[in-house]
C-alpha cells in the first residue's frame, strides 16, 4: 500500500522536486499552495504524513500545523516542516506548533522517502 | 559530404534562361513548380517579380533572367519556378524551362574565364560542357541578395 | 540526484520560470514599500519571494545565487520582524539588490559569467543595514559562511545520516546495544509514534524489545494522554550509534534516551573507539515487569522478538505511483509556448481554408438561403470565435515588462544623475506575449532616452520652478483594437530649433526647409540623427529612435511624438493585439489585391466633380467635411501605374492615422471587410516600403497588407510637407 502524502509549499519548485521525489518511490502525493489551500486539499484525504512549507502566504506553515492539530483526525498526523535554515529556533517553533520533525531544503529525494517513511512507516 | 574529394560527384540542376544554359547544385534546389501568378512588390527592383503562396509561406520570386541582364521573355505555362534554399531562406527562381538533371565530377568543372566586368559573368561560378554544350553553374550567394539592405 | 536528470532538467527550467514570477512579485512589493505601505504582508511577500528563490537555487546547487538571496533575505528579515526600518537610502538599495537577484537567476539560467564583484559590493551594503541597526552582532560573518555551506547541494538531514547510509566500512562489524526509551507526552502531540520509531530501530538490525509498565498507574488515575511505558531495546546491529541516535531526531527532547553499549561480541577497535566517544551511561536496571491488562493487549513483560522489517512502503511500483498521484486542482496549466504557436498556426490555416470553402461556395452559386451557405456562416462564427480564444492564450498582461523598465529608470536616472520618478499606469493589459518580448528593447531604449534627454538636469529643474525628480510616465491602454504604449516626460520638450539645425548639419533636409512642428519632431525618427551632443553612457550605443522606429514597425506598430516646450515629451506607441491577425480591408488597385487594416479606414467615399483640387501638378487634395486633405493615389504610390485615377465617381478610403493626420486614398474597388491571417515577410529578401505583411486569400494568391502611414511618408517628408503646408493654408482661407 503506498503512503498518501500531503505536500504545502507555495514554491512551484519545491512541489515540483516533491512530487520528483516521491512518485517513484510509490507515495500518493498530493500536493497544495499555502497553508489556506491545504486545509481545502486536507479535507476528506487522511494523509500518511504532511510535508509543509513555512513561509507561504495566506497561512504560513504554523498556522497551518495549528489547524492540523485542531482537526480530531489529525492529531497524531505525522508533519515534516521543510526548512531552509537548520537553526535549531526554527526548529524549536515548529515542535511547538506540532510538527513531528522537519525536513531542510534543498533535500535529497532518498533523504525525503527515507524521513517519511520514518514518521509513517 | 566531400570524403571523396576531388572525384566529388557532383548533380547538376540544368535550365534555360533567355535561350542560354545555366545549372544550380542540385543540393540547394528544394522543389521545382510551375508558373503562378505573382504579388508584386511595391517599388522593388526589376528582377523582383512578387511573391507566391508556397503552401502557406510567403515565397519571394526571382526573375532570374532579369536578374542576369537578359532579355525577358513574356512568361508563359512552360515557365517554372526553381525553389532554392540558401542561409536557411527559401527564394524563387522564375527561369523559362527545366532541362535536365546531369551528374558530373568536380574535375569536369572549370573556372570562367576572368571577366569579371561582365555582370552575367559574376554570378558564374564555373564551366562545364555537356555535349558540346557550355552550361553555366551558378553562385547561388552571388544571384540572391542576401539581405533587404542591398534591394532597398 | 544525478540520476534523475531529465525531470531535475525540467523542475530547473520550471525554476526559473517561478523565478520570474517570484521577481515580479518582489518588485511589486518593494515599490509598495517605497511608497509607504505599512500593510505588514507586503513586506512578508517580499521576504518570501527571496526565500523562495534561495531554496530553489539551493536544490539545484546555484551558489552564487544561494549566497546572495541568503545575505539579502537576512537583511528583509530583520525588517520583517522590526528590527530594521529601511529609509529612502535602504530602499534604494533593496531595490538594487533586486535588480542584482535578477541578474544573477538570468546568468544562473544561462549559464553565463556571475558578477560576483557587484554581489560582494551589495552584500557589504546589505550588511552595513543591519550594522547600524545593531544586528550585526547577531549574525557574525563566520555564521554566514557556514550557513551558505549547509545549504550547498549536499545538503542533508544531518551530516552523520550520510554515514549511515553508506556506512559500509562497518559492515562486518556489528554490536549490541541498549536503547532505554521513554516518550513525554509532548512526543505524542507532535504526530510522533514510539511505534514507528520501535520499527525503525529494529530496521537497523536485530532487535529484542522489551516495554515496561513501571509507572502505569492504576485505571482510573490513567490521564490518556500521559505516557506512562518505556521500552528497552536490545540491537544488535552493525550501524554506529549517531545512526541509531538519527532515528530519534525529531523527537530529540521529547524522550528520555539512553543508548549504552556497542560493544562488538568480538573485539572491534573502531566500534569501541566510537562509544567511547560518548559518556559512559550506567546500564539502566530493566524495571521489573508488572502485569496490566489494560495499557496493552500484551500480559506482562513481553519480549517480542522482532527481525529486520522487509523494506516496508513498497519502492518505485512506478505505474502504480503515478497513476495514483493526484495533484490538487490547479487553475492555471502551464504550456509550453511552441504548443501555443503550432495551434495558432493552424486555425491560422483553418482561417484561409474557410475563405477558400466560401469562395468556393460563392463561386458555386448558391442560394444564400441554402443550408450549405447557413452552415458557412455559422462556421465562420466558430472559426472566428476558435481563433479569438487562441489568440487570448498567448495574451499576457504588461506588467512584467513594465517592471524591467521601472530597472531601467533607476539604472538611468543613476548614471545621469537625476531625481527621476517612473509612474506605470494600465500594468494589468494584455498583449500578445510575442509582442511584449519585443517590445523590450525599443521600450528600454524610449525611457533611457526620456531620462537622459527628456528630463532637465536637477538644477534646472529647480531654477524654473519645477519639481526636483523628473517623472517618466508608461502607460499602457487598448484603445480601438490595438495597444496603446505611452512613455511621457515632463522635461523641456523638444528643442525644435536645435532638431532642425542638427538636421540641415547632416543634410538631412535642405537648409531652407519650411517644416511644421510635428515634421521637426519627427526627424527625430531619421536615420543616423542623434541630438545628444557628447554620448553619454546611456543613449549612446548606437541605437537612435530609428531603430526603435523600425522595430516598432516589423511589428506592426507606428510611433508618434507629441512634444510640448517646458511641459515635456511623450511618445506613442500603436501597436496590434495580436501579431497573427487582421481585421482588414480587402481591395482593388490596380488588378491588385491589397489589404488595409480596418481600423484605420474612417469613411469611404466616391469623388465628385469638384471635390478635388490640384495645388499644384502632381499634388492633390480632396474636400472633405469643410477642410482638405491630401489626396493620393494608392496604385501610382505603390509603383502600379504611372498615371493618376482621380476622376469623378472613384473610390476613395479616408484613413486616419494615430498621429491624427487624414489621407485620402484613390483605389479602384472594395472587395470584402474580413479577418486575415498575416504572414510576415521576414523571410523574403526584399521589403517593401508601406508593406507591412502579406496575407493568403480565398484562391490561395497572396495580397499584401498595407501600413498606411508608412506609404503616406514613403511620399519623401518634404513633398509631403509642402503638401501639408498648403493643406492648412487651404483650410486658413
Amino acid at each position: 500500500m503506498s503512503l498518501k502524502i500531503l505536500a504545502v509549499d507555495d514554491s512551484r519548485t519545491m512541489r515540483d522536486m516533491i512530487r520528483m521525489a516521491l512518485i517513484p518511490a510509490g507515495f500518493d502525493v498530493h500536493l497544495a499552495e499555502d497553508g489556506v489551500h491545504g486545509i481545502e486539499v486536507l479535507d476528506g484525504l487522511a494523509p500518511d504524513a504532511i510535508i509543509t512549507d513555512i513561509n507561504m502566504p495566506r497561512m504560513d506553515g504554523f498556522g497551518f500545523i495549528d489547524a492540523v492539530r485542531d482537526q480530531e483526525e489529525h492529531r497524531a498526523t505525522p508533519i515534516l516542516v521543510l526548512t531552509t535554515e537548520s537553526a535549531p529556533e526554527l526548529k524549536m517553533r515548529a515542535r511547538e506548533a506540532g510538527a513531528t520533525g522537519w525536513i531542510v531544503k534543498p533535500f535529497d529525494p532518498a533523504k525525503l522517502v527515507k524521513a517519511l517513511q520514518m514518521v509513517a512507516g | 559530404m566531400s570524403e571523396q574529394g576531388q572525384n566529388k560527384d557532383l548533380e547538376l540542376l540544368t535550365f534555360r534562361v533567355a535561350d542560354q544554359e545555366y545549372s544550380l547544385d542540385i543540393m540547394s534546389v528544394r522543389e521545382i513548380r510551375g508558373w503562378t501568378r505573382t504579388t508584386p512588390m511595391p517599388h522593388a527592383p526589376d528582377y523582383m517579380r512578387g511573391v507566391i503562396n508556397l503552401r502557406g509561406t510567403v515565397l519571394p520570386v526571382m526573375d532570374l533572367a532579369r536578374r542576369l541582364n537578359l532579355p525577358s521573355q513574356e512568361t508563359n505555362e512552360r515557365n517554372v519556378i526553381i525553389v532554392v534554399k540558401l542561409a536557411g531562406t527559401l527564394t524563387g527562381l522564375l527561369v523559362d524551362a527545366v532541362s535536365d538533371i546531369v551528374a558530373i565530377t568536380e574535375d569536369d568543372l572549370q573556372p570562367p574565364p576572368d571577366i569579371s566586368s561582365d555582370p552575367q559573368m559574376s554570378v558564374v561560378r564555373s564551366l562545364t560542357v555537356i555535349d558540346d554544350q557550355m552550361i553555366r553553374v551558378l553562385d547561388l550567394a552571388a544571384v540572391v541578395p542576401v539581405s533587404s539592405d542591398e534591394a532597398a | 540526484m544525478s540520476d534523475q536528470n531529465d525531470p531535475m532538467a525540467e523542475i530547473r527550467a520550471s525554476f526559473f520560470i517561478e523565478c520570474e514570477e517570484l521577481m515580479e512579485a518582489l518588485q511589486d512589493g518593494l515599490q509598495e514599500l517605497d511608497d509607504g505601505s505599512e500593510d505588514p504582508e507586503t513586506i512578508n511577500v517580499v521576504f518570501r519571494a527571496v526565500h523562495s528563490i534561495k531554496g530553489g537555487a539551493g536544490a539545484f546547487g546555484l551558489e552564487a545565487l544561494v549566497r546572495f538571496a541568503h545575505r539579502y533575505e537576512t537583511v528583509l528579515d530583520e525588517v520583517r520582524n522590526g528590527s530594521l526600518h529601511p529609509d529612502s537610502e535602504a530602499m534604494k538599495l533593496f531595490f538594487l539588490a533586486a535588480d542584482h537577484l535578477s541578474d544573477l537567476i538570468r546568468a544562473c539560467r544561462d549559464e553565463t559569467e556571475i558578477n560576483e564583484s557587484t554581489s560582494d559590493e551589495l552584500l557589504e551594503r546589505l550588511d552595513a543595514l543591519l550594522g547600524e541597526e545593531g544586528g550585526a552582532e547577531e549574525i557574525a560573518p563566520e555564521e554566514f559562511e557556514v550557513q551558505g555551506l549547509s545549504l550547498s547541494l549536499d545538503l542533508d538531514l544531518d551530516l552523520d545520516t550520510a554515514t549511515g547510509d553508506d556506512g559500509g566500512d562497518e559492515a562486518e562489524s556489528t554490536a549490541l546495544y541498549t536503547i532505554r526509551f521513554k516518550p513525554e507526552q509532548e512526543l505524542f502531540a507532535t504526530g510522533n509514534e514510539p511505534a514507528m520509531l520501535l520499527r525503525n530501530l529494529c530496521d537497523l538490525g536485530e532487535a529484542r524489545v522489551r516495554c515496561a509498565f513501571g509507572d502505569l498507574p492504576s485505571l482510573q488515575d490513567l490521564a490518556p494522554e500521559t505516557p506512562y511505558v518505556e521500552w528497552i531495546v536490545e540491537l544488535r546491529t552493525d550501524a554506529a550509534e549517531p545512526e541509531i541516535r538519527d532515528i530519534f531526531e525529531f523527537v530529540d527532547g521529547l524522550c528520555e534516551l539512553e543508548i549504552t553499549g556497542g560493544t562488538s561480541p568480538l573485539p572491534e577497535p573502531q566500534a569501541e573507539a566510537e562509544a567511547a566517544t560518548e559518556p559512559a551511561l550506567p546500564e539502566a536496571a530493566p524495571p521489573p515487569p508488572e502485569p496490566d491488562p489494560v495499557a496493552t493487549t500484551d500480559t506482562g513483560a513481553t519480549i517480542l522478538p522482532m527481525g529486520p522489517r522487509d523494506a516496508a512502503p513498497e519502492p518505485a511500483r512506478e505505474g502504480e505511483g503515478e497513476r495514483k498521484a493526484t495533484p490538487a486542482a490547479k487553475s492555471v496549466v502551464r504550456v509550453d509556448l511552441e504548443r501555443i504557436e503550432r495551434l495558432v498556426n493552424l486555425v491560422g490555416e483553418l482561417v484561409i481554408n474557410q475563405a477558400m470553402l466560401s469562395q468556393s461556395l460563392d463561386e458555386a452559386g448558391l442560394s444564400p438561403h441554402s443550408d450549405a451557405m447557413n452552415g458557412l456562416e455559422e462556421f465562420q462564427r466558430l472559426t472566428r470565435d476558435i481563433q479569438d480564444s487562441v489568440m487570448m492564450i498567448r495574451a499576457q498582461p504588461v506588467k512584467s515588462l513594465f517592471q524591467r523598465m521601472s530597472r531601467i529608470v533607476r539604472e538611468s536616472s543613476a548614471a545621469v544623475d537625476k531625481e527621476v520618478r517612473l509612474i506605470t499606469e494600465g500594468e494589468a493589459t494584455e498583449v500578445d506575449k510575442t509582442v511584449i518580448e519585443r517590445l523590450a528593447d525599443p521600450l528600454t531604449h524610449m525611457i533611457r532616452n526620456a531620462v537622459d534627454h527628456g528630463l532637465e538636469a536637477t538644477e534646472r529643474r529647480e531654477e524654473i520652478g519645477k519639481s526636483r525628480a523628473g517623472t517618466v510616465t508608461l502607460t499602457a491602454a487598448h484603445r480601438s483594437g490595438r495597444v496603446i504604449i505611452e512613455v511621457a516626460d515632463d522635461g523641456a520638450g523638444i528643442n525644435r530649433k536645435r532638431v532642425q539645425e542638427i538636421a540641415v548639419t547632416k543634410g538631412l533636409i535642405p537648409a531652407d526647409a519650411q517644416l511644421s512642428d510635428g515634421e521637426i519632431d519627427n526627424l527625430l525618427f531619421l536615420p543616423g540623427f542623434s541630438t545628444a551632443k557628447q554620448v553619454s553612457n546611456l543613449s549612446g550605443r548606437g541605437v537612435g529612435m530609428d531603430v526603435v522606429k523600425t522595430s516598432i514597425q516589423s511589428l506592426g506598430g507606428r510611433i508618434t511624438i507629441n512634444s510640448e516646450p517646458g511641459k515635456g515629451t511623450t511618445f506613442s506607441i500603436s501597436l496590434p493585439l495580436t501579431l497573427a491577425v487582421l481585421d482588414g480591408m480587402v481591395v482593388n488597385v490596380a488588378n491588385e489585391t491589397l489589404v488595409l487594416p480596418l481600423n484605420v479606414v474612417v469613411e469611404t467615399l466616391s469623388l465628385g466633380t469638384d471635390d478635388v483640387q490640384m495645388l499644384r501638378p502632381g499634388n492633390y487634395v480632396v474636400r472633405w467635411r469643410g477642410g482638405f486633405v491630401p489626396l493620393y493615389d494608392l496604385g501610382v504610390m505603390l509603383g502600379y501605374r504611372s498615371h493618376r485615377q482621380t476622376d469623378p465617381g472613384s473610390i476613395v478610403l479616408l484613413i486616419v492615422l494615430e498621429d491624427g493626420s487624414r489621407a485620402a486614398l484613390v483605389i479602384d474597388g472594395i472587395q470584402d471587410q474580413r479577418q486575415v491571417v498575416i504572414k510576415g515577410l521576414d523571410d523574403s529578401f526584399y521589403r517593401a516600403p508601406g508593406i507591412a505583411a502579406a496575407t493568403i486569400l480565398g484562391d490561395g494568391q497572396i495580397a499584401l497588407i498595407l501600413d498606411p502611414a508608412d506609404v503616406i511618408s514613403g511620399m519623401g517628408h518634404i513633398r509631403g510637407t509642402d503638401l501639408m503646408l498648403s493643406e492648412r493654408k487651404i483650410a486658413n482661407e
